[in-house]
């Protein structure tokens, strides 16, 4: 037992500095190890898992507030959508078959895979025409931010509010159901459907990623899914990897990380999808 | 963006910048404690494969020092910085009029306690 926790702490540790080189959450990471890996079933590696998740959104806002990136309206307003879909994903993972979650799981990481692959083919932002809305400035969303790379303000405005409150339900859901903070998801939805630019997106997603946490963390705790044991080990752990992680970006040749864990990540992806299936490849 | 909202936005971010510094400091110190306890005794202080999640349970645990209550007490708090974000940005939205932006925050406040009843009884 003791053994474990310390293997745990280890776990979250290289999951927190692994998810900060690669830029995914660590929550994406936690999942598959715990389960792949250490054997436990996937339901505690999950509920253990979204509490990591609070632990790094903590963490990383607490960096973003300085820089007056993040769009606190726009959280606030889009925490109404993520929130009831990670309720609401939470219960469903209580009545959902392993091999579902196995599957869904192994869908997510060949997504991720897919999206590091496109994020790092991608040009440079390109700057996106202001679309007025109507919604948007009813509702005071549209903000500015301060570019430390071109040394300007950039003003923005974000359009096509409800698309975005829809998809932002889909990333709570995501998350309550398998544990992530869907970080990807959120960024998705501010960035692609609402054009909000994608520094002032990631800073808000960041954000969000632990109010949406807490929703389902909160179900988890009470309905007895999460393990003192297995949740307390690791988000210690993220917590110290997530702060050692962003100071390693800065010195670490991150562009080749990710190419080398790409694989990796493509080959945890396929073992949970075949474990849905019921079939176990080494 | 006029001046105003600007304003109460940078105040609103000081704010909840020092609560989720200070919810993410005590409650990581709170686990600490809890897994040093667990990591000297070599026992979560339940049988096996039990820990408390009752709030009834987790309090007395606690206060009998169990490793495995005390654990949950810091992943409660864990849980609750973002919550308690939301409470602050409440009060910021309301100090500063901003009447829709209050009754937003609220409705988010709602759901997470929704989900604490959920996870109860559910």
């Amino acid at each position: 037992m003791v053994t474990q926790a310390l293997i745990l702490a280890g776990v979250g540790l290289m999951a927190g500095v692994l998810g900060a080189l690669l830029g995914l959450g660590g929550g994406i990471i936690i999942t598959p190890v715990l389960t792949l890996i250490l054997g436990l079933p996937i339901q505690y590696a999950i509920a253990a898992s979204i509490v990591a998740v609070i632990a790094t959104s903590s963490g990383a806002t607490i960096a973003y507030l300085k820089d007056e990136m993040l769009n606190l309206r726009v959280a606030m307003f889009l925490e109404i959508a993520t929130t009831v879909g990670a309720v609401l994903g939470a219960i469903l993972t209580g009545l959902f078959n392993a091999n579902i979650l196995y599957f869904l799981f192994g869908a997510l990481l060949l997504f991720s895979v897919y999206n590091m692959i496109r994020k790092m083919l991608m040009k440079p932002e390109n700057i996106k025409a202001p679309v007025p809305d109507k919604a948007a400035a009813r509702l005071n969303l549209n903000g500015e931010y301060f570019d430390k790379s071109t040394n300007q303000l950039v003003n923005y405005q974000v359009t096509n509010v409800p698309g975005g409150f829809a998809m932002m339900f889909g990333a709570g859901l995501a998350s309550g159901l398998l544990g992530i903070g869907s970080g990807a998801f959120k960024v998705l939805a501010m960035d692609t459907i609402m054009k909000m630019p994608l520094k002032p997106s990631t800073a808000t997603s960041n954000l969000m990623m632990g109010v949406t946490a807490a929703a389902s963390a909160t179900v988890y705790f009470f309905n007895g899914s999460l393990q003192p044991q297995i949740a307390a080990p690791l988000a210690i752990g993220i917590l110290i990897g997530a702060t050692l992680g962003t100071r390693l970006m800065q010195i670490m040749p991150t562009k080749v990380l990710r190419w080398i864990f790409i694989p990796v990540i493509g080959y945890m992806g396929l073992q949970m999808l075949l474990k849905g299936f019921g079939v176990t490849i080494g | 963006m006029n001046q105003k909202i600007k304003q109460e936005t940078k105040d609103i971010e000081l704010i909840i910048g020092k609560i989720l510094r200070v919810g993410v400091f005590v409650a990581a110190a709170v686990i600490l404690a809890g897994l040093a306890m667990f990591l000297i005794e070599g026992t979560g202080g339940y049988p096996a494969n039990a820990h408390p999640s009752r709030p009834a349970a987790i309090i007395q645990g606690a206060i009998a020092l169990k490793p495995y209550a005390v654990l949950m007490v810091g992943l409660f708090l864990l849980i609750l910085t973002p919550v308690l974000r939301v409470v602050v940005s409440i009060y910021a939205f309301f100090k500063e009029q901003d009447w829709l932006y209050t009754w937003i925050t609220t409705a988010v406040l709602v759901i997470l306690i929704g989900a604490m009843v959920i996870g109860y009884f559910g």
